[in-house]
C-alpha cells in the first residue's frame, strides 16, 4: 500500500507547534506521575506478579514425580542431548534388583541443570518421552556464585513437585 | 587592632611576625586575587560536580515520571544516594582498553572530553559578588567568544575517542559528531551577534549588567528605575510598564527572540542532546563514540557530557535569562546575604533550563542525519544571518 | 610572570611544531598542530591580546583542524613510511634554514623599529573595538576586497566541485 504524504502547511512545517504539543503531553504525564497517580511500576521484590502467571508460563526447568512419589525420569538423556546451551548434566544409574519400579531399569543418579546456562527454551520439556521435566513458574533464580546456580536433583524435585501425566510405562498394570 | 593584639599573645614574636607577613601577603592585591580565585574555582567545581551527578539522577527520575514509571528510588530516601552508588560502581569496574585501540589516544580522549566544559565555567558570572569578591573566576573581555571557542574544541575528545577505538560504531559516532558540531557552531555563534550589537560588549558581566537595567534578553521590557516603591502605586506601575513596553523595545525584542530560539536549539546539537544525539544514538550506534569505554573512561565521557549540558545552561542563563539577576533583588554589594541569593538565583535558572533539556529529550524523537544537516545548513544558518541584518536594521533606527 | 609564561608557551609551541614535522602518524601530526595553535593562543594571552587568542582557538583549532581531522579519519590515512634521508637534501635544507635565520636577525638588528620594546597599544579590555575600528575605518576598502576575494574563491570551489560531479 502506498501512503501518500500529507502536504504540510507552513505552520506545520515549522514543527514548533507540534513540538510544543508534545511537550504538553509529556508534561501532563510528568505532573500526574509526580502526584503518584498513574504510575504503573511494580516495586519488584515486595510486589510480585506471581498470582497472575499463566499456566503455560515457562520458568525454570524442574523434575517432577508422579502420584506414587516415583521419579518419572528414566535417564534417557534426550534432554541432555537437545539442550542448546548444554545446561543439563545427567549421571544415569541402574535401578537395583528388588525395587518395585525395577521395570523401568534406569533412573538418574545425579541430575544437574546449570541455571547460569539455561536459556528457558523449553526444549527439554518438549523432548522428554516420559514427561518428567517441566518448566514451572519459578523465574527468580539467584545465587552468589556459579556453584549456587547449579540446581541438583533434590532442588529440581523440590521445585517440580508432583505432576500427573499420561505416560505410565512403569506401571505394572498398564 | 585589639583583636590582633589579643591573638598575638598566644604566639612568640617571631611566629607572630611570620603570621602577619603571611596575612599581608594574602591581603596584597595579587595574593588576594590568587587565593580568592582558587577558592572560587574550587567552590564552583564542587557545586558543578554535585549538580552533574544529580542531573544524571534527575534525568533518570524525570524520564521515568514522564513515562509513568518510578525510576531509581532505592538507594537512600527517594533514591537520592543513587549518584554515589553509581560513582562507586564505575570506580570499581575494570578499565578495559580494547586490543586494537590506539592506547594513547584512547586514554587521552576521555580526559579531553571532560576538560572543555569545565573551562567554559571559568568565565560564567555565577553570582554578583560575595564580600566584595566578584563571583566570576575570570572576567574576560571576550567572554562570550571564549565560550564559543572552547565549545568548538570540545569536539576533539569525541572525534579522538571515535577514531582511536578502532571499531565501526564509535568511528561513525565520531564522524557524525564532528560534522554536526561544525554545522551547529555556525548558528550558535551567529545567533549571538544581535546581543553583542545591542550590548556593545563581549564581556559576559557587562551583558548581565545590561540585562539588569533593560530586562532579560528574552523579554527586554524591564522599565528603568523600577523599585519596590513603584510596585505599591498602581498608577506609577502602569506608567512604568508602558515605558518598558515601548515600540522600540518591542522592535528590538524580535531579533533577540529569534536569537534565543536559535541558540537554544543549537545548544541541544552542541551538547549532543536528544533530538540531535546522533553521535551516540543508542539504537543505531550502541552508544556511539564511547561504545568501547568502560569504568572511569566511560564515566569521564558521561561527566563531560553532563558538565557540558550544565555549562550550556549556564551560558543560556547568562546571555538570555539575566544571569544571576532577579528583578528587585539587590546585588551582592548590599550584603553577603544578597550575594548568596544571587548565586542561588543563577543556579535555580540553570536547573530550570536543565529540566527543559531533560523534558525535551523525553519528548522529541531523534532526527534523521540528513534532516539534521538540512536544518543546520539550510534553515538555522540562513535564519541566523538574516537575523543579524534584521537586528542591524532595527538598531540603526532605534536608540539602545 | 608574563615573560616566564611567554617562554613556557613558546617553547611548548616549538616542541609541538617539531612534532608536526617529525611524527609519522597523521593523527598525531594534526593533534600536535592543534596543541601548537593553542600554545600560540596562550602566547597571545600573555601579550594581553585576548581577542586574537580566542579567534586563534575558534578558527584554527576549532574549525579548520577539526575538518583536517575529519578528512584524515575519513580517508583512513596510515602512518607514513620513514624515508631514507639523502645527504644533499639535508645540506640544502640546512643552508636554507640557516640563511633565513641570518637574514631575519640582520633585519631585526638593522631596523631600529624592532630593537626597542613597543609600547602597549591599548587597554586590553578594548581590543575588540580597536580591531573593529582599524578594520572598518582605516582599512575598510582592503578589508572588503579581501572579503570579495574569499567569496570568489568559495564560488570557484563550488563550481569546480560541480564540474567534476557532472
Ligand atoms: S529449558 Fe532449554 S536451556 Fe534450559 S535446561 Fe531445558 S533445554 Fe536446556
Ligand atoms: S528428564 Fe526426560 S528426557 Fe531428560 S533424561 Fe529424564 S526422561 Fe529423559
Amino acid at each position: 500500500m502506498i501512503v501518500n504524504r500529507k502536504k504540510l502547511n507552513w505552520v506545520e512545517r515549522l514543527y514548533l507547534p507540534a513540538i510544543i504539543g508534545g511537550l504538553a503531553i509529556t508534561w501532563k504525564h510528568f505532573q500526574r506521575s509526580l502526584l503518584g497517580k498513574g504510575v504503573i511500576t511494580m516495586q519488584y521484590p515486595e510486589e510480585k506478579w506471581d498470582a497472575h502467571l499463566p499456566e503455560w508460563y515457562r520458568g525454570a526447568p524442574t523434575l517432577v514425580k508422579d502420584e506414587h512419589g516415583r521419579e518419572k525420569c528414566v535417564s534417557c538423556q534426550l534432554c541432555e542431548f537437545i539442550c542448546p546451551p548444554r545446561a543439563i548434566t545427567i549421571e544415569p544409574m541402574e535401578i537395583p534388583e528388588g525395587d518395585p519400579w525395577r521395570k523401568v531399569e534406569k533412573a538418574p543418579r545425579a541430575f544437574d541443570i546449570d541455571m547460569a546456562r539455561c536459556i528457558y527454551c523449553g526444549l527439554c520439556e518438549e523432548v522428554c518421552p516420559e514427561q518428567a521435566i517441566f518448566l514451572r513458574k519459578d523465574y527468580s533464580i539467584t545465587g552468589l556464585n556459579r556453584n549456587e546456580m547449579i540446581h541438583h536433583k533434590e532442588k529440581l524435585y523440590e521445585l517440580g513437585g508432583v505432576m500427573t501425566g499420561l505416560v505410565f510405562k512403569w506401571n505394572e498394570k498398564k | 587592632m585589639d583583636v590582633s593584639n589579643f591573638i598575638s599573645q598566644f604566639f612568640s614574636p617571631a611566629a607572630w611576625s611570620l603570621i602577619k607577613s603571611l596575612g599581608e601577603c594574602f591581603m596584597s592585591p595579587t595574593g588576594f586575587l590568587i587565593w580568592t580565585t582558587l577558592l572560587k574555582s574550587a567552590l564552583l567545581l564542587v557545586i558543578i560536580l554535585g549538580l552533574v551527578s544529580y542531573t544524571v539522577y534527575a534525568e533518570r527520575r524525570v524520564s521515568a515520571l514522564i513515562q509513568d514509571r518510578l525510576g531509581p528510588n532505592r538507594v537512600g530516601w527517594q533514591g537520592l544516594l543513587q549518584p554515589v552508588a553509581d560513582a562507586a560502581k564505575l570506580l570499581l569496574k575494570e578499565n578495559f582498553t580494547p586490543k586494537s585501540a590506539n592506547y594513547f589516544y584512547f586514554r587521552l580522549a576521555s580526559k579531553l572530553a571532560m576538560v572543555p566544559p569545565v573551562l567554559v565555567l571559568g568565565v560564567l558570572p555565577f553570582g554578583s559578588s560575595l564580600f566584595g569578591v566578584p563571583m566570576t573566576i575570570a572576567s574576560v573581555n571576550v567572554g562570550a567568544l571564549y565560550v564559543l571557542a572552547i565549545s568548538s574544541i570540545s569536539v576533539y575528545g569525541i572525534v579522538l575517542a571515535g577514531w582511536s577505538s578502532n571499531s565501526k560504531y564509535p568511528f561513525l559516532g565520531g564522524i557524525r559528531s564532528s560534522s554536526q558540531m561544525i554545522s551547529y557552531e555556525l548558528s550558535l555563534a551567529l545567533s549571538l551577534i544581535p546581543i553583542f550589537m545591542l550590548v556593545g560588549s563581549l564581556n559576559l558581566n557587562q551583558i548581565v549588567q545590561y540585562q539588569i537595567v533593560h530586562g532579560w534578553m528574552i523579554a527586554p521590557f524591564w522599565p528603568q528605575g523600577m523599585s519596590l516603591d513603584t510596585l505599591l502605586h498602581p498608577l506609577a506601575l502602569l506608567e512604568a510598564f508602558r515605558a518598558g513596553c515601548s515600540l522600540q523595545r518591542v522592535l528590538i525584542w524580535i531579533p533577540l527572540f529569534i536569537s534565543f530560539i536559535l541558540f537554544f536549539i543549537s545548544m541541544f546539537a552542541e551538547t549532543n542532546r536528544l533530538p540531535f544525539d546522533l553521535p551516540e544514538a543508542e539504537q543505531e550506534l550502541i552508544g556511539g563514540y564511547h561504545t568501547e569505554y568502560s569504568s572511569m573512561g566511560f564515566a569521564l565521557f558521561f561527566l563531560g557530557e553532563y558538565t557540558a549540558m550544565i555549562a550550556g545552561a549556564g551560558v543560556i542563563t547568562t546571555l538570555f535569562l539575566g544571569g544571576w539577576s532577579l528583578p528587585l533583588v539587590p546585588d551582592g554589594s548590599h550584603g553577603w546575604f544578597w550575594g548568596l541569593v544571587n548565586i542561588a538565583v543563577f543556579f535555580a535558572k540553570v536547573i530550570v533550563i536543565l529540566f527543559v533539556f531533560i523534558w525535551v529529550r523525553w519528548t522529541i524523537p531523534r532526527f534523521r542525519y540528513d534532516q539534521l544537516m538540512k536544518l543546520g545548513w539550510y534553515f538555522f544558518f540562513e535564519l541566523a544571518v538574516a537575523n543579524i541584518f534584521l537586528a542591524a536594521l532595527i538598531l540603526t533606527y532605534v536608540k539602545r | 610572570m608574563q615573560l616566564t609564561l611567554f617562554w613556557i608557551f613558546s617553547s611548548l609551541m616549538i616542541a609541538f611544531g617539531l612534532g608536526v614535522v617529525t611524527l609519522r602518524s597523521p593523527i598525531s601530526c594534526a593533534m600536535c598542530l592543534v596543541s601548537s595553535f593553542i600554545c600560540l593562543a596562550a602566547v597571545f594571552v600573555t601579550l594581553d591580546a585576548f581577542f586574537i587568542a580566542i579567534v586563534q582557538v575558534l578558527v584554527a583549532a576549532g574549525a579548520v583542524m577539526v575538518l583536517f581531522l575529519f578528512i584524515i579519519m575519513l580517508l583512513n590515512l596510515q602512518a607514513e613510511e620513514c624515508r631514507r634521508v639523502k645527504l644533499g637534501v639535508m645540506l640544502g635544507g640546512t643552508v636554507v634554514v640557516l640563511s633565513f635565520v641570518v637574514l631575519l636577525s640582520q633585519a631585526l638588528e638593522s631596523s631600529p623599529q624592532f630593537s626597542k620594546p613597543i609600547p602597549v597599544l591599548m587597554a586590553p579590555s578594548q581590543d575588540v573595538s580597536m580591531i573593529g575600528m582599524t578594520l572598518f575605518h582605516s582599512f575598510n576598502l582592503p578589508f572588503q576586497i579581501v572579503g570579495v576575494l574569499l567569496l570568489v574563491a568559495t564560488v570557484g570551489v563550488v563550481l569546480l566541485s560541480r564540474r567534476t560531479l557532472r
